[in-house]
């Protein structure tokens, strides 16, 4: 689905990814782990088309198509969906119509006909039960005064009413308490299927208890140093990273 | 060049969509202004002395006066002498129906997307269609006199009735109450009249469509509604102009009148055209717009959608004078390129438990300036008077500014007086967000844009809430720095 050959970045003059090979399927959650400014957020980042960073080398396919050649809205219409670490507020914007703008312009991308507003509601239903989101936060602007809880739940819900097929978790456990990270956790569980890939983006192993990882990554200084599989995060969390940083150093 | 920028290029200078002229044949004044020309545009309307010498009186005042230098806009002087006064698309015979209305002037509506033809209305709006300086059709006029409303132009006003226009013209905007409104009272062509007897709901909206058609010709309307005891009206008013190199001036007079538990919604879209891109041409917008709640318990609320012309100066306000009557006013105004406002309103709370509200929500791109500029006058006798004023203001990108000029008169301690002000900016992160969601940066501008204006556009009639919409993502689309 994904293939990332040598993926290199920079943000003004500074370089953050030195060449990242990456390889993603479909059904496959993979975890990218790091220590904190290693390049993990950058990635997503740089994935998902933002325009501050500059790609200086490297190629990623997907699908079969140049992602970097894409614009950041064709990438999502092809199915890229970020949860993002930081979601903005909208004023004035709900989340229904937030999402009902955003369907309809991937529908239209895929030459499909706009949803009629029953289907649309139908559709809303049907995922406000899976994600165990209430319809009242929907109706409110989006993220406007939403906990921190509340905006991670949201950006579920936004993926699920999407159906992407690569979702890129940018660090969708930071400031969740226990039981909105199992929520969150379960509502990305259930949206899992043979058809798609998950990319979790993550300091800390915790959330990989609840989205378990067929493969785990350890980037340290814009590269991938360390490849495993789910022991590998248990190992990091028992013995931090700084092992891996010798052992980069080292090598 | 970011891609935010080359959009904001590309829709700045996409023009404007209502620029084109028609080929009416028109009659007009030579251009200029004194006695003799107040005379004429009196005489070609068959008017009554009592107006002419309102108009006289009117003009002689204003020759006196002084143009003011206080709004936050700067143009060249105004060379009132190179002006034409007087327009009108030459019409045979005065149409008795709109069958007799000549084609070419309903094409011109019908281009629009306003139809004057009844029966191909569904949305049940009542338009009084105005081009250059003379109205040229009042759809619906029947089936509201039925119910006892008057609808129709000005000038038909004064003719069918008399002792209204009378006794209701210029008694909420007196002639000299300033320099433009003294130059309407001495000059307006036409515009249009209604009222709303005792007890009556106006089943339908009613509506004005200004379009200036003629180049160097001033357009100057007067517009009178008067609601009598529990009546109530809502009363839309749209208006565009083509495009021309030189400015046009505007100076209209609004003046609405609520008697006890009347109330008048009073909506506008404007969109005069705002000049080019590098700021040439357009229409100065100065108009003049006020409501007097006359009785206990009336209410008058103002809409503005204001996205259009090269300058503007309007306030329109309230005069709360009945105890317990209310005064609203809900404002998006939208500058681009070179664009310059200096809008909002005037709340004078004389009676006593009179409350007020503002709602004024600015939005300024590309080299444009934007000012509120907003009066609260509890006057001593205004017991318990409230008002609440919110003004916020939004940016896209850097080159443009915002500004507030709010003015607090207390002569009542027992008031109760609140403002809010609030100034942001369209972020790349929000931009970010939506195109990540598959939604292109255009529609985000337009989603973001009517989320921020979403409280005043709420307040306008369905119709017009629709129009205003995309209006405001046409003037606006991808504007962010």
């Amino acid at each position: 689905m994904l293939s990332i050959k040598n993926l290199q970045a920079k943000i003004g003059e500074k370089q953050i990814l030195n060449g990242i090979d990456l390889k993603v399927n479909a059904g496959e959650v993979h975890a990218i782990m790091g220590p904190n400014g290693s390049g993990k957020s950058t990635l997503a980042s740089v994935l998902s088309g933002r325009e501050e960073y500059e790609v200086t080398d490297g190629e990623v396919d997907f699908l079969g198509k140049d992602l970097l050649e894409l614009s950041p809205e064709d990438r999502a219409r092809e199915g890229i969906f970020m949860a993002f670490q930081y979601p903005v507020e909208i004023p004035g914007v709900s989340t229904i119509n937030f999402m009902k703008t955003a369907l309809n312009q991937i529908r239209e991308y895929r030459g499909q006909q706009a949803l009629d507003a029953v289907s649309f509601l139908q559709l809303m239903k049907e995922k406000m039960k899976l994600v165990e989101i209430d319809q009242s936060l929907l109706n409110r602007s989006l993220n406007e005064g939403f906990s921190g809880g509340e905006k991670k739940r949201n950006e579920i819900f936004q993926m699920a009413m999407l159906e992407p097929k690569l979702a890129l978790l940018d660090e969708t456990d930071s400031g969740l308490d226990i039981d909105a990270l199992r929520i969150v956790a379960n509502g990305v569980n259930k949206l899992r299927n043979k058809n798609n890939a998950v990319v979790v983006v993550t300091h800390y192993q915790r959330l990989l208890d609840y989205i378990v990882p067929d493969y785990v990554h350890v980037l340290y200084k814009g590269k991938i140093v360390k490849s495993g599989t789910k022991e590998l995060a248990l190992e990091l969390e028992a013995k931090g990273y700084d092992w891996i940083k010798s052992e980069a150093t080292v090598a | 060049m970011s891609k935010s920028n080359q959009v904001l290029e590309e829709i700045t200078s996409k023009e404007y969509e209502h620029g084109w002229t028609v080929n009416l044949e028109t009659e007009e004044a030579p251009k200029g202004l004194n006695e003799d020309i107040v005379r004429f545009i009196s005489s070609k309307k068959n008017e009554p002395e009592w107006l002419l010498e309102w108009r006289l009186k009117a003009f002689r005042q204003w020759q006196k006066m002084v143009e003011p230098k206080w709004p936050n806009v700067t143009y060249p002087a105004i060379n009132y002498q190179d002006i034409i006064y007087y327009s009108a698309p030459k019409q045979k015979v005065k149409p008795n129906s709109l069958d007799e209305v000549d084609p070419e002037l309903i094409k011109t509506f019908e281009k629009l997307g306003i139809s004057l033809t009844e029966q191909k209305r569904l949305t049940g709006v009542a338009v009084d269609a105005v081009i250059d300086s003379v109205s040229v059709a009042t759809t619906f006029k029947e089936k509201l006199s039925e119910l006892g409303i008057i609808f129709c132009s000005f000038s038909e006003a004064v003719k069918e009735h008399p002792e209204l226009v009378k006794k209701y013209l210029g008694s909420v905007v007196p002639m000299n109450d300033n320099y433009f409104a003294a130059l309407n009272s001495a000059v307006f062509s036409d515009g249009s009249f209604c009222y709303i007897p005792k007890g009556v709901r106006c089943p339908m909206e009613l509506s004005t469509y200004f379009r200036i058609n003629a180049a160097n010709t001033g357009q100057f309307e007067r517009t009178l509604i008067v609601a009598d005891e529990g009546s109530y009206v809502s009363y839309l008013e749209g208006c565009t102009a083509p495009m021309r190199d030189e400015n046009q001036l505007h100076a209209a007079v609004v003046e609405l009148y609520t008697m006890k538990g009347a109330e008048i919604k009073y909506s506008t879209v404007q969109n005069w055209y705002p000049g080019d891109k590098n700021g040439k041409g357009g229409i100065y917008n100065f108009v003049t717009k006020r409501g007097l709640c006359a009785g206990d318990h009336s209410k008058i609320s103002w809409t503005q959608v204001e996205t259009g012309s090269a300058i503007t100066w309007k306030y329109p306000s309230c005069v709360l004078k009945g105890d317990y009557s209310v005064g609203e006013f809900y404002s998006v105004a939208v500058t681009n390129n070179y664009q310059q406002a200096d809008t909002g309103t005037k709340m004078i709370h004389i009676g006593k438990n009179t409350r007020s509200r503002i709602v004024s929500k600015g939005i300024s791109a590309g080299k444009s300036q934007n000012s509120y500029r907003g009066q609260v006058h509890i006057m001593k006798r205004a017991a318990n008077a409230r008002n609440h004023s919110q003004c916020d203001s939004l940016l896209m990108g850097d080159q443009c500014g915002a500004h507030t000029f709010p003015y607090i008169d207390v002569e009542n301690n027992s008031a109760r007086i609140e403002h809010e002000a609030t100034t942001s900016k369209i972020g790349e992160d929000q931009i970010f967000y939506c195109l990540q969601r598959g939604i292109d940066e255009e529609a985000a501008v337009a989603l973001i844009v009517n989320g921020y204006a979403k409280e005043v556009l709420n307040q306008l009639p369905m119709e017009f809430a629709v129009e205003a919409q995309k209006l405001l993502a046409l003037t606006l689309e991808g504007s962010v720095g």
